[in-house]
């Protein structure tokens, strides 16, 4: 079979598809191990999503609280993800971020100071200590510029914008590149490589109450998982408790927590400061599945403001403040919703807005479980366990897409040597795949669907039913909607050529939107427990036994099976340092845990 | 830009609405829109939608609306939605702006044009192709500190807080589009245009750079074209003082260095610092 239609073939070392932290940081160590990389991005440069991370980075650097250290960032990450994080990677991140954040100010990143002029650190949600080194509430621009600079400049990588990738191609079981095609005129394009990073971040289009821009579509997760490899813990999925809900153009975009962190309250309708009652040690700086369910619970009680949500006030800090620490948004509320923070409080309600599941990966080296295949930052699973902790993100996308990019080059040094070939049936495949929907509706399906229309109704599947609470009967409901989309989805037709058209676009998107959704939904059905931002309504309380594992998607063949696989129990010399958490209560463990005492008599009755 | 006075509601004094219009926020009337369309090679022209009109409606909803139900082939280059990043820049009845951040209640009633960004080659539709200021970027050096000089380092916020007028850019090129060194003139191959006079001078004045980038900057990037018009100034939706804060110390150092009589007698004297770099207490 040879291939349906032309095609551009790019050679390199590394392929890593994405731009935005991980990706970069990936290709900067990449090439500085002497590789040659493609760097292949859906938008411009510098627009990925990481640009919308306006907290900071946690570090424990002890700046501003020298109590603070990596064991307390330890073990404040995983009681946050309520244990089912991979501790390895936990300490392996609490470790190295401390040097990635000063690696960053070495490549012109800036921070806010303290008066001594060390870099400065802020409050956090669930953080012991004041941790998140910042620059205002802009530090996603910051770190992607000062990478997206380091890179341009770091000799070996080139960059294609306005790519999309749709498909790794395999050389036996071994990922040997990507085909995709140029966005602007719609030609094909096979990547060959000896090493294939995914630093292609989340996944949140397809709910409608959503921070996420259009790329975060999950097609990294999707080829990964068409080209066998596991997915994890794919029904954590993180509601930040503050987006806008009001005008509707502006539902979902993000209110960031640097608001609260900085000492804005929550009210609700009737002037009262809920967050008092559902966590009195933490209130607003709680963790965010507490606050985001909190709101949603006020709500349903009746007690919301005018359009579903609740008040974020930060009138009692002064305005001179709110414009210095939170500049962009007082203009974001100026602009879109006619409020001047400074005077009238924000209406906020709970916004998808992270992904704490994808590829499984090793911790060490971001390998997946597919020969050649990377993974690093948004796109790999394991950090942050059941809930990921506001700050850190950023460092995840530092600390694992270099080592992803590092691991990624030594395995493609070592098979420069080898043929490389490209099987041109997959290319073809793909090509008959990708152009379908262009073709003249001949398949007797009639005029074929709107792929804008199907992305709506999956929205609205996945925000009733599979959202931030969920039920055996909402979730079979939402497996029900999926599977009738990706009937559906075979007879996407749109209009208009290759050129730059996305409506042509939207079609793959839903494709691995559909993709991503089912494992979501059928990992949630599997966890009949509430943990983390898992809220399950018919299975309130933590299940001991689902505390020892994390679910697994896989495929076979065309089906999706789940799997449980047993967490590693984290070893003696880690236990210790939960206790240096400030928010450690040995009453409140995350059930499933072996305490140092549970452990002592376990061993004892055996 | 022509704007309607917009008199801000009080949160807890939202008029009674619907609940449907709670929901959908539909105000009953609509918007018309004339959009260019078509491929550079392919006679692009405007085509006409009608938009149902939504409470809060920026253009870029209404371009959305369009994509969804009348035209799914229409291209448009967006991505945070929330005036973070830059993708979305277009020229609104004439003007650059971002469509992300323009109400279509700021806009004079009636018809709404919304057409590519002028200055740089149409791809398609509303997207064109921004190609040159990658380039340009690579050829301004990079961010480099002293030799050895590893840090952690002790900066002082002031420091930081001038630079970060500086860094709030989010690249979305409507002052590389409005400035007529380059809309006019299409000096683009020997001009870089304000977006990299400020990235120059965030470079230039982080207290820990080595580099010298004046001359280049002067040379190559021609900085004397600039006039000071301010319109980069007057387009940016960061508001950063392009103009005041980073073109004009950027001349003034250029100035210093050729013209200043002071020096001009020191370098008779004591001869001319050979790497261009300024001397110790040159200043």
């Amino acid at each position: 079979m040879v291939a349906v239609d032309s095609y551009t073939t790019i050679d390199r070392d590394v392929l890593v598809v994405g731009a935005g932290g991980a990706g970069m940081r990936a290709a900067i160590a990449a090439a500085e191990a002497g590789c040659t990389v493609a760097v292949v991005t859906k938008s411009l440069l510098g627009k990925a999503h990481t640009v919308m991370a306006e907290g900071g980075i946690a570090a424990g650097l002890g700046n501003v609280d020298a109590d603070d250290s990596w064991e307390v960032h330890f073990a404040d990450t995983m009681l946050g993800g309520q244990l089912l994080n991979n501790w390895r990677m936990v300490e392996i991140y609490a470790h190295e971020v401390i040097d990635r954040v000063y690696e960053l100010e070495r490549w012109g990143g800036l921070f806010d100071r303290t008066p001594d002029g060390r870099i400065m650190q802020r409050a956090f949600g669930a953080h012991s200590w004041k941790r998140l080194a910042h620059v205002g509430d802009r530090t996603g621009l910051e770190l992607i510029r000062t990478l997206q600079d380091r890179m341009v400049h770091t000799s070996g990588v080139d960059v294609y914008m306005e790519y999309t990738l749709t498909a790794l191609l395999k050389d036996g079981d071994r990922v040997c590149g990507a085909i995709g095609y140029n966005r602007n005129d719609g030609g094909f394009v096979v990547f060959r490589a000896g090493a294939v990073v995914l630093g292609s971040g989340g996944w949140g289009r397809m709910y409608r109450q959503t921070s996420n821009s259009w790329e975060s579509t999950g097609d990294g997760a999707a080829m990964a998982y068409t080209a066998g490899a596991e997915l994890l813990d794919m029904e954590f999925v993180q509601f930040h408790p503050t987006g806008m809900i009001w005008p509707p153009g502006a539902r979902g975009i993000l209110v960031t927590e640097a608001v609260r962190g900085e000492g804005g309250l929550l009210f609700n309708s009737e002037g009262k400061r809920f967050m008092l009652e559902y966590d009195p040690v933490k209130k607003e700086l709680s963790s965010r599945d507490v606050v985001a369910r909190s709101i949603y619970k006020e709500v349903q009680a009746g007690r919301g403001s005018p359009h579903g949500g609740a008040f974020l006030d930060v009138r009692h800090l002064g305005a001179e403040r709110v414009k210095q620490k939170l500049p962009s948004m007082y203009e974001q509320f100026h602009a879109l919703a006619s409020i001047d923070i400074t005077q009238q409080p924000m209406e906020v309600g709970p916004t998808i807005h992270y992904t704490m599941g994808g590829v499984r990966v090793d911790a060490e080296t971001g390998a997946t479980t597919v020969a050649g295949l990377y993974a690093g930052g948004e796109a790999a699973g394991g950090l942050h366990g059941a809930n990921r902790l506001g700050g850190n993100s950023l460092g995840d996308i530092l600390v694992f897409g270099r080592r992803a990019g590092d691991a990624a080059a030594d395995y493609a040094r070592s098979r420069r040597r080898e043929p490389k070939t490209i099987d041109e049936r997959q290319v073809a495949e793909e090509q008959t795949a990708l152009l379908r929907p262009l073709s003249p509706s001949g398949d007797g399906a009639g005029p074929g669907e709107n792929p804008y229309k199907l992305h709506e109704e999956l929205q609205a599947a996945m925000q009733d039913d599979a959202g931030i609470g969920r039920s055996e009967e909402s979730l079979t409901r939402a497996l029900g909607a999926i599977q009738e989309l990706s009937v559906r989805a075979e007879h996407m037709r749109v209009g208009g050529g290759r050129m730059l058209n996305p409506g042509w676009h939207t079609c793959r998107d839903v494709t691995n939107m559909l993709i991503i959704s089912e494992a979501i939904v059928r990992s949630a059905i599997e966890r009949r427990e509430s943990r983390g931002s898992q809220w399950r309504f018919d299975h309130l309380e933590q299940n001991v036994e689902l505390g020892k594992v994390n679910f697994v998607c896989r495929r076979n063949r065309d089906a999706m099976l789940v799997v449980s696989v047993p967490l590693d129990p984290l070893p003696e010399r880690l236990r210790p340092l939960l206790e240096r958490s400030r928010f450690y209560d040995p009453e409140k463990l995350p059930k499933g845990y072996m305490t140092k005492q549970r452990a002592r008599s376990a061993e004892r009755v055996r | 830009m022509t704007t309607t006075e917009r008199v801000a509601v009080p949160a807890d004094e939202v008029p009674a609405a619907t609940p449907a219009a709670l929901e959908t926020g539909l105000t009953g009337g609509t918007v018309v829109l004339h959009i260019l369309k078509g491929a550079a090679d392919a006679a692009p022209h405007e085509v006409t939608y009608e938009v149902p009109m939504v409470a809060g409606m920026v253009v870029l909803d209404a371009v959305h609306y369009v994509q969804h139900n009348l035209d799914t082939d229409l291209a448009c280059r967006w991505n945070c939605k929330a005036a973070k990043c830059g993708s979305c820049s277009a020229e609104v009845n004439g003007r650059p702006v971002l469509l992300c951040k323009t109400r279509i209640d700021d806009l004079p009633t009636g018809p709404v044009t919304v057409h590519p960004l002028k200055t740089f080659p149409l791809i398609k539709d509303l997207v064109t192709d921004v190609s040159r200021n990658y380039e340009v970027n690579k050829e301004i050096p990079q961010f480099t500190p002293a030799p050895g000089d590893e840090g952690p380092w002790r900066i002082q916020q002031a420091d930081i807080d001038r630079l970060y007028e500086y860094r709030r850019c989010i690249e979305c090129f409507l002052c590389q589009d409005v400035c007529h060194v380059m809309r006019s003139h299409n000096y683009a191959d020997r001009f870089y245009g304000p977006r990299f006079f400020v990235r120059v001078a965030s470079l230039e004045m982080h207290p820990k750079d080595v580099l010298d980038r004046t001359e280049q900057t002067v040379e190559e990037g021609g900085l004397g074209y600039c006039n000071i018009t301010k319109c980069c100034t007057e387009v940016c939706p960061e508001h950063i003082h392009i103009t005041d804060n980073a073109i004009i110390p950027l001349k003034e150092r250029n100035a210093d260095r050729h013209w200043d009589p002071v020096r001009f007698v020191g370098r008779k004297l004591f001869g001319r610092a050979t790497d261009g770099s300024v001397r110790p207490g040159g200043h």
